[in-house]
C-alpha cells in the first residue's frame, strides 16, 4: 500500500482536474485555497496507513447487512406535480434540462 | 394561563410540560405561543432557526388542543427539527444555498412520526452545510450562538437545535449525528443528547451527508426527555433498508431506573485514548477536572470503574476525514441543478454538464467543496487502495476495540465506556474557521462510536470557566438502555448536590455582556 500512497502535496492541477470530475466550476482563488488546505487534511488523514492491516478486513457498515426484501406490490408514489413543483424547470409534467448534445436543437 | 408565567413554561424541561398538558393545567397554544414569543424576542440574536412559521405553530396546537378522544403523551408539545429533516410543505435547505426556497414533497419518518404523536413543529434550526462542521459556522444562512456566552460557538453540526434547547426557544428538538454533530453540540451547551444505535432511527427523509454513519437523535434538557423523544421516534421502519427490525428497549424506564442512583454491579470503562495519561494533549484541564470528577461520582453511587485501552481509536479522526468526505462525495452528486433548488447559467450558452458545475459551485459553501474533492480523491483510482480501503480497514480495527473492551468475545468486558465528549468546552466564534484540521478536533472523542456504529450520550457534568462540560457514555450496539441509565444516574446525583437541574444555571443568569469572556 505504501507504494500507492501519494508524494508531497496536492497541486492546482490536481485540484482542477478532481473539482471537474466531480462537476464543481472552481475558481482560481479557490484552486489556491484548497491546495493547500486539502494538502495538510491529506498529510493528516495519511495515518491510517499507518495502522496494522494485514489480514484485516475492510467494514462498509457498522451493521451487518444483507439483501432486505419487501413484497413487489405497487404503491402510488409522490403526486408528478408536487415532485415537478421543486424542480427550478419543468415542462409538459417533465423536468426540463439544458440541451446535453452539442449540435443546434 | 394558570399560575404558571410564560418564562417558567420556556425554562420547563419536555416531561414537566407533558404533565401540564395532560393535567388540563395549560394548552398546547399557550405553550406554543410561549416559545413562539421567546423566539421572537431572542432569536434574532441568538440565531437557533433558519424557519419558523408562528401562524402554523398555533394553527396546529389549536387543532391538537381541539381534537376528542385519546391523546398521545407527547401530544401537544411544541418541538424543533434540524434543517437536515424533511418536512412537507415547510421549507428544508439543509443550511445549504444550493436547495433555498424548496419545500419537500413528502415527510421524513422522523418528522412523520413526531406528527403522529401530536406534537408541535416549531420550526427547523440551523446547522452546517450538508451537516459538515463542529461550530454551525459553515451554514450558508446565518451565526448560531451559544446561550451561555454568545461570542461562542453552539457546537455543530446540530448547533441550532443545541441552541434553540438551551436558550428556551424549544423544550426539545431533532438533531443528526454522522461524527458527533448531536454528542459535541449537547456538551458545549449543556444538554443531553443521544446518538441511537446505527440502524435503530430511521433515515429515510434525512438529506444524506455519509449514510453509513447518519443518525437522527434527541437533544433535551434532561435525560428522562431524551429517552422519551427518541422512544417517539425510533424502531423500525421498511422505508429504510438499513433500519433494524428488533424492537426497541423502553427508554424511559432506563432513564427513571437510573436515577434511582444505584449503579451497583455495573462495570464502566474509562477510555485511555480519550484524554487519559499519555493522551491529554489538546484537552483542557478543566474539562479533564471535570469528567474525573463525574467518573468519582459514578464509581459511588456503587459502579467499578477500570480503565481501558481501545489503540486504534487514535487513528479514528484519520479514518473518519475519508471514510465521511468520500460517501458525501457520492450523496452529494444528486445536487445537480435538474430536480430541486438551485440552478445557475441555464441562459442558452451553457449545456448541462457546465450548468451542473456551474451550480454547484455557486450553491455549496467551501467547506461541503473541500470534502467534495477531498472524497473524490480518496475514491479515485489509483489512491482507493491507500485511504478509502486503509480507513474502511481502520474502521474494522475500531469495532475490535469496542469488541474487546465491552466483552463480547469472552463475556469479561465493561457495561459501558466514558470520555469527555469533547477535548475543550464552547470555543469562540471564528476561532476556527481558516483551519479545517482544527475544526476537526473538536470530534476527537466521538467518532470512535461513529465508526463503530454503537450508541453514545452526551450528559452534562459541571462546569469549566463558567461553560458546559459534557461527558460520553458509550454502549454496545443495541444497548442504548445502559446509555440512559448511567446518564441519569449521574444527572440525578449531580441535580441532588447542586440542588437543581444543570441548565438552571443558565436561566438564573443574565447573559453575558458580548466580548467581557476571555
Amino acid at each position: 500500500m505504501s507504494t500507492l500512497s501519494r508524494k508531497g502535496p496536492l497541486d492546482r492541477q490536481e485540484i482542477a482536474h478532481l473539482a471537474r470530475l466531480a462537476r464543481l466550476a472552481v475558481t482560481d482563488e479557490e484552486l489556491d485555497l484548497y491546495a493547500g488546505q486539502l494538502s495538510a487534511i491529506l498529510d493528516a488523514v495519511a495515518q491510517v496507513q499507518k495502522a496494522p492491516v494485514e489480514d484485516v478486513t475492510p467494514t462498509t457498515h457498522a451493521v451487518p447487512m444483507t439483501n432486505v426484501m419487501r413484497p413487489d406490490v405497487a404503491r402510488p408514489s409522490l403526486p408528478r406535480d408536487a415532485v415537478l413543483a421543486g424542480a427550478p424547470a419543468a415542462e409538459d409534467d417533465r423536468f426540463r434540462v439544458p440541451r446535453i448534445l452539442q449540435e443546434e436543437a | 394561563m394558570t399560575e404558571l408565567t410564560s418564562q417558567g413554561l420556556t425554562g420547563s424541561d419536555a416531561t414537566e410540560l407533558a404533565r401540564l398538558l395532560a393535567a388540563g393545567e395549560v394548552t398546547s397554544v399557550e405553550v406554543t405561543r410561549a416559545y413562539l414569543d421567546r423566539i421572537a424576542a431572542e432569536d434574532g440574536e441568538i440565531g437557533a432557526y433558519l424557519h419558523v412559521d408562528p401562524d402554523a405553530a398555533l394553527a396546529r396546537a389549536a387543532e391538537i388542543d381541539a381534537a376528542d378522544g385519546e391523546r398521545g403523551s407527547l401530544a401537544g408539545l411544541p418541538m424543533a427539527l434540524k434543517d437536515v429533516v424533511v418536512t412537507e410543505g415547510v421549507p428544508t435547505t439543509s443550511g445549504s444555498k444550493i436547495l433555498e426556497g424548496w419545500r419537500p414533497p413528502y415527510d421524513a419518518t422522523v418528522a412523520a412520526r413526531l406528527k403522529a404523536a401530536g406534537t408541535v413543529l416549531l420550526g427547523k434550526t440551523n446547522m452546517d452545510e450538508f451537516a459538515m462542521g463542529s461550530s454551525t459556522e459553515n451554514s450558508a444562512y446565518r451565526v448560531t450562538r451559544n446561550p451561555w456566552d454568545r461570542e461562542r460557538i453552539p457546537g455543530g453540526s446540530s448547533g441550532g437545535s443545541a441552541a434553540a434547547v438551551a436558550g428556551g426557544l424549544a423544550p426539545w428538538a431533532i438533531g443528526t449525528d454522522t461524527g458527533g454533530s448531536i454528542r459535541q453540540p449537547a456538551a458545549v451547551t449543556g444538554l443531553v443528547g443521544h446518538k441511537p444505535t446505527y440502524g435503530s432511527v430511521s433515515r429515510y427523509g434525512l438529506i444524506a451527508f455519509s449514510s453509513s454513519l447518519d443518525q437522527a437523535g434527541p437533544m433535551a434538557r434532561t435525560v428522562l426527555d431524551a429517552a422519551l423523544l427518541h422512544e417517539a421516534i425510533g424502531g423500525h421502519d421498511p422505508l429504510d433498508s438499513t433500519s433494524i427490525p428488533a424492537p426497541l428497549p423502553v427508554f424511559s424506564d432506563s432513564a427513571r431506573r437510573g436515577a434511582e442512583g444505584d449503579l451497583s454491579g455495573l462495570t464502566v470503562g474509562v477510555v485511555r485514548e480519550l484524554g487519559g495519561d499519555g493522551h491529554s494533549e489538546g484537552y483542557e484541564p478543566g474539562v479533564l477536572a471535570r469528567f474525573g470528577e463525574a467518573v468519582a461520582l459514578l464509581e459511588s453511587l456503587g459502579a467499578e470503574v477500570r480503565e481501558v485501552s481501545c489503540p486504534a481509536f487514535d487513528l479514528a479522526l484519520a479514518a473518519y476525514y475519508l471514510i465521511a468526505p468520500s460517501e458525501a462525495s457520492s450523496n452529494l452528486a444528486r445536487f445537480d441543478g435538474v430536480r430541486f433548488g438551485l440552478r445557475v447559467g441555464d441562459d442558452g450558452s451553457h449545456d448541462l454538464d457546465e450548468v451542473m458545475a456551474l451550480t454547484r459551485e455557486q450553491g455549496f459553501g467551501p467547506e461541503v467543496k473541500r470534502r467534495i474533492i477531498l472524497g473524490t480523491y480518496a475514491l479515485s483510482s489509483g489512491y482507493y487502495e491507500a485511504y478509502y480501503g486503509q480507513a474502511q480497514k481502520v474502521r474494522t480495527l475500531i469495532g475490535r476495540d469496542f469488541n474487546a473492551a465491552f466483552g463480547s468475545d469472552d463475556g469479561q468486558g465493561v457495561d459501558v465506556l466514558l470520555s469527555p465528549t469533547t477535548p475543550t468546552v464552547a470555543f469562540p466564534l471564528g476561532a476556527r474557521v481558516d483551519d479545517p484540521i482544527a475544526m476537526y478536533a473538536a470530534d476527537l472523542c466521538t467518532l470512535p462510536a461513529s465508526l463503530a456504529g454503537v450508541p453514545a450520550i452526551s450528559v452534562p457534568c459541571g462546569l469549566s470557566d463558567g461553560l458546559p462540560v459534557g461527558l460520553q457514555i458509550m454502549a454496545p450496539a443495541l444497548a442504548d438502555d445502559r446509555c440512559y441509565r448511567v446518564a441519569a444516574a449521574l444527572e440525578a446525583a449531580q441535580d441532588a448536590a447542586r440542588g437543581h437541574r444543570f441548565l438552571d444555571q443558565l436561566t438564573r443568569r443574565s447573559a453575558p455582556v458580548p466580548g467581557e469572556a476571555a
